[in-house]
């Protein structure tokens, strides 16, 4: 069982982005539970959303409470929710930001988890670009499967096709894809560092 | 067709696929998502010869429902919370006339206070009114037990209401199975109503009916949820046949309970619901730790099935009922009726109340009521991860001043200031 949390603010498409990867995760023949954490929504206001992916059919309900992976779709975020509470240090973490760890204060908090494991994406900026938006949700899922290798970027790809309009769709496909490289070359710059 | 969809989505594809000719509803968390999907279902024309009714209430959507019904259409609709307790009065009418309406509630508490989140006390206040009512453990059954609520309530003729719970079903996607039209046809034939109200041959439904027949008439409605009784493992089986799947849950489950690794258990735990799934996990590693735990889950509450709950209880040494409602000034709801089924069987039955108004029912906090049931340290009565310094600091609050202000402001306050 691999266990994704998924932090955002209302608006953000948080609950989408956990869905459309459970979308992806089914397509790549596994099987996935999304969930939003049920508050009442409104936009800005924190909002929590989840994925498991098994081999075998999931029963648990609860919430998750030990991620193995975290999106954080809004980086303010940091400063007023606990968004690392109960990830190991082997969990990975994918920020969206233009920014570096270090410039988000997050350099000390890192340097004893798996480096490799530790992503950032400019999603909102690459979301702007392609969709006009600042939408980062499926950027990240792009980024998400460069950072994991959990699920492919074929079947991301797919789950937004079939989410969304095909102009949306193009869109978010060529955010995803974008994101996607983005990660797999940070992680290489990693491996080579 | 296997599909990675939201449970709302699922029983509106479902719903869809059981042909209805009226469906009525007024929208209302966590039910909205399924009758959105079936309004444009109906707007897209998906749904050959169905009209969809927008009602200005919960009131109007049951005495739609029941008048559909009475013309002989297949009718249904969804509710939830508040909006189940609006139509009580109809509810009772839908049941008392032997109308077989099929109703999804997405189950939420009741206020006050206002809460929107998920337990069982609106559906369990309405355990008397004289409805079936099905109770899902995951989407695939709150999907299949649709499918096999329609063959039911066309079969006793009686309303049947299918619950699941609100939020953690209703708003999770998962993969279902979702039936093929074929399939459904097969099993479920066109509606032949038992009585109908037609202009060219007019009658009356629903007459007053004095002290000389009422408590027959009442008997007969009795009769009808024990021939269901009777009916649901029969019809189960041929659901088996025609889906191939079972219809409530991929165990041990014959449309009336699941049972889940009880062979030699010393310790059951009953439930219904979404729980069930969390419990199976807890069961799972308790059992390999040793530990001879099992599971029973209740899918039909209404009729309750006295004898399959004792046969699968009989040789538990402790059952603990795990409930998300009870009864205020007694304790369990569900509890009483276990406690009827093993009248005659010496084992120590406990309640414990967990997740209402939307906490989380964890693992880790049913493996803690399992271990204390275990070790003998489990009331009889307990409220999982109940806040005890909250209560505490309200009770002396309402010692020490008369106007102490209203409770649930009090608390917010209390954790706001934590």
């Amino acid at each position: 069982m691999f266990q994704v949390r998924i932090h955002g603010r209302g608006g953000q498409g948080v609950v989408t982005a956990a869905e459309l990867l459970s979308v992806a995760v089914f397509h790549d023949g596994l099987y996935a539970q999304a969930f939003p954490s049920f508050g009442s929504e409104r936009m800005g206001a924190p909002v929590v959303a989840y994925c498991r992916i098994s081999e075998h059919p999931i029963r648990s309900r609860e919430p998750v409470m030990e991620p193995d992976a975290l999106i954080i779709q809004d980086s303010t975020l940091l400063n007023s929710v606990d968004v690392f509470a109960g990830a190991s240090a082997a969990a990975y973490i994918l920020i969206n930001t233009s920014r570096s760890f270090a410039d988000l204060g997050l350099a000390e908090f890192l340097a004893d988890r798996q480096s490799d494991r530790n992503l950032i994406v400019p999603a909102s900026e690459i979301a702007l670009r392609h969709v006009g938006r600042p939408m980062p949700n499926a950027a990240l899922l792009g980024g998400f499967a460069a950072a994991t290798g959990l699920v492919t970027l074929k079947s991301v790809l797919e789950a937004i096709s079939e989410r969304f309009p095909e102009r949306i769709a193009t869109a978010n496909i060529a955010a995803a894809q974008e994101a996607h490289d983005f990660v797999l070359n940070a992680r290489r710059e990693v491996e080579h560092a | 067709m296997l599909r990675q969809i939201e449970g709302s989505r699922a029983v509106a594809e479902t719903v869809a696929a059981c042909r209805p000719a009226v469906i009525c509803a007024y929208p209302i968390s966590p039910q909205t998502h399924i009758v959105e999907a079936l309004d444009e279902l109906v707007r897209l024309g998906k749904i050959e010869d169905c009209e969809f009714v927008n009602v200005e209430s919960e009131f109007s959507a049951m005495s739609v429902a029941i008048g559909a019904s009475a013309t002989g259409a297949r009718a249904y609709t969804a509710t939830a919370s508040q909006g189940l307790l609006f139509m009580v009065e109809p509810l009772y009418n839908a049941s008392g006339l032997g109308l077989p309406i099929v109703m999804t509630v997405a189950n939420r508490a009741i206020g006050a206070p206002i809460n929107i989140w998920n337990d069982h006390s609106d559906a369990m206040s309405q355990r008397d009114s004289g409805w079936i009512q099905l109770y899902a453990q995951d989407n695939q059954s709150a999907s299949d037990l649709h499918i096999l609520a329609f063959r039911i309530a066309e079969a006793v003729s009686l309303p049947v209401m299918v619950c699941m719970d609100g939020f953690v079903l209703t708003h999770a996607m998962e993969r279902i199975e979702l039936p093929e039209q074929s399939q459904v046809d097969e099993f479920l034939p066109p509606f032949v109503p038992r009585q109908l109200l037609d202009p060219n041959d007019p009658m009356s439904i629903g007459a007053m009916v004095g002290p000389e027949a009422f408590t027959e008439v009442r008997y007969l409605g009795h009769m009808k949820q024990l021939q269901a009784l009777e009916l649901i493992p029969v019809i189960a089986k041929e659901f088996e046949s025609v889906f191939a799947r079972r219809a409530a849950g991929e165990h041990d489950s014959d449309g009336l309970v699941t049972t889940y690794r009880i062979e030699g258990a010393e310790i059951v735990l009953v439930a219904l619901g979404s729980v069930i799934g969390t419990i199976k996990d807890v069961v799972d590693e308790m059992r390999e730790a040793g530990s001879l735990v099992g599971v029973l889950g209740i899918t039909s509450f209404r009729p309750f099935p006295l004898d399959v709950v004792r046969a699968a209880l009989k040789s538990a040494r402790k059952v603990v009922v795990v409930e998300r409602a009870f009864a205020s000034g007694i304790g369990g709801i569900v509890s009483s009726n276990v406690r009827t089924a093993l009248s005659e069987i010496p084992v120590k039955i406990m309640t414990a109340v967990a997740g209402l108004g939307g906490r989380p029912i964890t693992g880790d906090s049913i493996r803690g009521v399992v271990e204390r049931a275990i070790d003998g340290t489990l009331p009889e009565l307990t409220f999982v991860d109940l806040d005890d310094e909250l209560i505490s600091r309200e009770l002396e609050r309402t010692r020490q001043h008369r106007r102490s202000g209203p409770m649930a402001e009090n608390l917010l306050r209390d954790l706001g200031s934590r």
